[in-house]
């Protein structure tokens, strides 16, 4: 057998494989954002604007993504940054790996069984009847924006942290001494030297946390208790329930063109700040 | 700084804690401890719901990992000094896999699936002998390994390619040069340099299809994974049995990424000898 048609044999499953059940998917998604809804729901071919024009109707699904998507990734930036530096830096390198791994650990086990986790915390029987004990009455937390958005940074701080400490890590510290030895307080060796430096790393867990957060489905499903919800509950409710197709096609289409379209600008928004994007694998 | 590493530690573990305490509750009500009992460990591994939907994970899983680092590891070789339209295919669709939300890929494989079994069917029915039961298209297990795979031969073949991208190329070049096949080069060469990156492939494709919830939501059909299982159970309020659950699960998840870290390690310091 000649070279190219071995390498045609060992890609040809794969190839197919992705045609069939991405690229395939995802134009039915295309083509029916234009249809029309069935009597008994479903998709009735069209070619109409309709269910575009329709979008406003789940104007609060894209506000609450758009608020709480951005709102989530600052608040586990601002909670994973000390954490990687911490790590990073100052930790010695006898605990680092342990450490380090104790992060990550929690990533890999089920984001569904670490919200519920949060149920218990932020229930009524939990944070609230402990703030009652000290006097502080009537706080109501679960199902509030606020409980999804520790249920955000919970779920999503590991994956902040690590391209972080990757960034912070490869940061030659003799930088960090020869700003000190040139007379420089502490804090202004961070913010002129180690900050700019670990741009990338920031950028990279930025970008990570937020495309994860606009497609969320169950942290709002699990403690908003339907009061808070996103686009991706506002999808789930439009397929399985209203059955809704068109509709719902347009809907998906127009989350992911959205999020291309902010992952874009903030990328460019990243490159004009100068640091330069690097690739930071999990594994 | 050290203190505040240690609060941002308790923030992730106690959480995961809780449930492991409370799973242990003897008391029937989830937010008292009423002193330790193993019995809801006894309750969930006796109850008929739970060991289908875990028999119906774990088959799941094991098919979508052994068919990812399979199919995987396959492209990755092969993509090797692949250019042009095709290297450029193919990159497009890993890294849009890897960036469309999850839930983007549920609802798209389940209305395309559906569209096309409901054009599929008829067909069958026609073509079948006259008599005979014509098969019935329908999501189930098929659609949903389909579907874990698609997303997990990705993520195999980006893990597989680093690892091959960092081998010496000019060991298979001296295997070639004494007259090996290109069969024995593989054998004997390329797989067990990157027999390590292929287990960890696997292991984390079997993690992932075992703790997905979104994509089975969508593709499962009346097949009920043990995350549906789970997230319907919550929805009817919190009880012991799933803290018992979300235990073990947690328990099984760390102990395959531990073995997937140990793998990725000792290929790593193998390499490097």
């Amino acid at each position: 057998m000649t070279e190219r048609g071995r390498k045609a044999l060992l890609l040809a499953p794969a190839g197919i494989w992705l045609l069939v059940m991405l690229a395939l998917p995802l134009l039915v998604v295309f083509v029916f954002s234009f249809g029309e809804r069935g009597a008994a729901g479903g998709y009735v071919p069209a070619f109409t604007l309709e269910q575009y024009a329709n979008l406003p109707a789940r104007w609060t699904a894209f506000k609450n993504t758009l608020i709480l998507a951005p709102l989530g990734t600052i608040a586990a930036l601002v909670i994973a940054y000390p954490l990687a530096y911490f790590l990073a830096v100052r930790c010695s390198p006898k605990w680092r790996t342990s450490l380090l791994i104790l992060v990550i650990v929690p990533f890999w086990t089920s984001i569904l069984i670490r919200s519920y986790a949060w149920i218990f915390i932020l229930g009524g029987r939990g944070l609230p009847a402990l703030l009652e004990s000290i006097g502080i009455d009537d706080v109501r937390l679960i199902n509030t924006p606020f409980a999804v958005l520790v249920g955000i940074v919970y779920g999503y701080l590991p994956l902040m942290v690590f391209p972080i400490f990757v960034s912070l890590d490869k940061l030659d510290k003799r930088l960090l001494e020869a700003s000190a030895d040139l007379g420089s307080t502490p804090w202004r060796t961070f913010r002129q030297v180690t900050l700019p430096l670990s741009v990338p790393g920031i950028a990279t867990g930025c970008m990570l946390v937020f495309i994860l957060l606009m497609g969320e489905f169950l942290i709002p499903a699990i403690l908003g208790g339907g009061k808070v919800f996103f686009v991706g509950n506002a999808l789930v409710d439009l397929f399985l329930q209203s059955r809704n197709w068109a509709y719902g096609s347009a809907v998906a289409m127009t989350l992911v063109v959205v999020m291309l379209v902010t992952v874009s600008i903030y990328m460019k928004f990243i490159a004009r700040l100068g640091g330069q994007r690097e690739d930071v694998s999990l594994m | 700084m050290r203190l505040y590493a240690i609060c941002v530690y308790l923030f992730l573990y106690i959480p995961i804690g809780i449930i492991a305490l409370f799973s242990f509750n003897a008391g029937r009500h989830a937010s008292q401890f009423m002193g330790f009992s193993t019995q809801w460990y006894g309750k969930a591994l006796n109850n008929p719901f739970v060991m289908d939907a875990l028999e119906t994970s774990l088959l799941a899983a094991f098919i979508t990992a052994c068919l990812a680092s399979t199919l995987g590891t396959m492209a990755a070789i092969a993509l090797q000094g692949v250019k042009g339209w095709l290297r450029t295919l193919f990159d497009a669709m890993i890294y849009i896999a890897i960036m469309i939300p999850g839930i983007v890929i549920g609802i798209a494989t389940l209305i395309a699936l559906v569209t096309v079994f409901g054009w599929l069917n008829p067909l069958l029915a026609s073509l079948w002998p006259d008599g005979a039961n014509p098969p019935q298209l329908s999501m189930g297990m098929p659609t949903l390994v389909a579907a874990h795979t698609m997303f997990t031969m990705a993520l195999v073949i980006i893990i597989v390619r680093a690892r091959l991208s960092g081998m010496d190329r000019a060991l298979m070049e001296a295997s070639a040069d004494l007259f090996a096949t290109p069969w024995g080069t593989f054998r004997q060469v390329t797989l067990p340099l990157i027999a390590p990156a292929i287990l960890a492939g696997f292991l984390l494709s079997f993690t992932f299809s075992f703790d997905d919830f979104i994509i089975a939501f969508f593709v499962a059909g009346s097949e009920t994974t043990l995350p549906i299982y789970i997230f319907s159970s919550i929805r009817r309020g919190v009880t012991p049995e799933i803290n018992a659950i979300g235990t073990m699960v947690m328990g099984a998840s760390l102990l395959l990424l531990v073995a997937a870290q140990l793998l990725l390690r000792r290929g790593a310091s193998k390499s490097n000898n």
